[in-house]
C-alpha cells in the first residue's frame, strides 16, 4: 500500500525533525531504527538513507538557529570538517577492534559526561 | 580553536567506530570543553553535522545504499518538525534543555551497552 508507506515516511520525518530541532542532533537515532522496523530496510540502507534526510534537516535547523544568533560558525566548521576525517578513520579501525569493549567503554564515558552536564 | 578541532576529530572517530551520530558527542563537547550555552552548543552541532552527513550520504550512495526518494521525503517532511523543535529549544531555559539532553545521553549509553552485550563475541 503506497499510501501507508508514505504515511510511515511522513511520521518518521516529523518525529526525527522534532527530535533534531530540540536536541541539536541529526535524528539518525530516530530514523535508522524506524526505517528498519517499519519499512524493512537493512541496516546499511537505513544508515545511508537517513544521512540524506539528516543533511537536509541539520542544514535547515542550523539556518533557523542562526536566526536566533546561536550558531558559532567557526567552531561548527572546525568541528564538522575534521569530523569527516575522524569518521573515516573510525570506520576503518572498527573493522579490526573488538566492538564490545569499545562500546562498553564509551557507554561509560557518555554516562560520566551526562552527569557532568547535569551538574554544570 | 584547538578545542573545536579536537571535538571534531575525536568525536568523528568515536562516531565512525560505534556507528553513532556526531551530535550526541558534539553537543556535550561544546558545553563541557568550550563552555557554550546549551542552545549555542546545539545550534553549532547542527552546523557541524551538515558536512559529515553530506559526505556520509555521498559515500553510501556510491555503494547503492541510499533510497533517495524515501530519504528526501523524510527530510522534507522533517523540516516542519525541526522548525517546531528549534522554537521549543529556544523557549526552554538552558538548564532544563541541558538536563533533557543529559537524559538523552543516558538513554544512548544504555542502548549502546545493551547492543554491545547482545552481540556475540566474534
Amino acid at each position: 500500500m503506497a499510501e501507508r508507506r508514505t504515511l510511515k515516511l511522513a511520521l518518521i520525518g516529523s518525529a526525527a525533525g522534532l527530535f533534531s530541532g530540540i536536541f541539536g542532533v541529526g535524528g539518525g537515532s530516530v530514523i535508522v531504527p524506524a526505517l528498519v522496523l517499519s519499512l524493512g530496510y537493512n541496516q546499511r540502507e537505513a544508515a545511508g538513507t537517513s544521512l540524506l534526510a539528516i543533511t537536509m534537516i541539520a542544514a535547515f535547523a542550523a539556518a533557523l538557529q542562526a536566526g536566533y544568533g546561536n550558531v558559532h560558525v567557526l567552531d561548527g566548521v572546525l568541528i564538522g570538517v575534521p569530523a569527516i576525517v575522524g569518521v573515516l578513520i573510525g570506520a576503518r579501525v572498527a573493522r579490526v577492534v573488538p566492538h564490545r569493549t569499545l562500546a562498553l567503554v564509551f557507554s561509560a564515558v557518555l554516562l560520566a559526561a551526562s552527569v557532568e552536564l547535569i551538574l554544570e | 580553536m584547538i578545542g573545536a578541532l579536537l571535538i571534531g576529530l575525536v568525536g568523528g572517530v568515536i562516531a565512525g567506530l560505534l556507528g553513532l551520530g556526531g551530535g550526541v558527542i558534539f553537543v556535550p563537547g561544546l558545553v563541557l570543553l568550550l563552555h557554550l550555552g546549551q542552545q549555542q552548543a546545539e545550534a553549532t552541532s547542527l552546523l557541524a553535522i551538515v558536512p559529515v552527513a553530506l559526505v556520509g550520504a555521498i559515500s553510501h550512495a556510491r555503494h547503492g545504499n541510499v533510497r533517495a526518494r524515501d530519504g528526501a521525503m523524510v527530510g522534507a517532511v522533517a523540516l516542519a518538525g525541526a522548525a517546531l523543535g528549534v522554537v521549543l529549544a529556544n523557549a526552554l531555559s538552558g538548564a532544563l534543555l541541558r538536563d533533557a539532553f543529559a537524559l538523552l545521553m543516558i538513554f544512548v549509553a544504555f542502548e549502546l551497552a545493551r547492543s554491545a552485550l547482545r552481540r556475540p563475541i566474534p
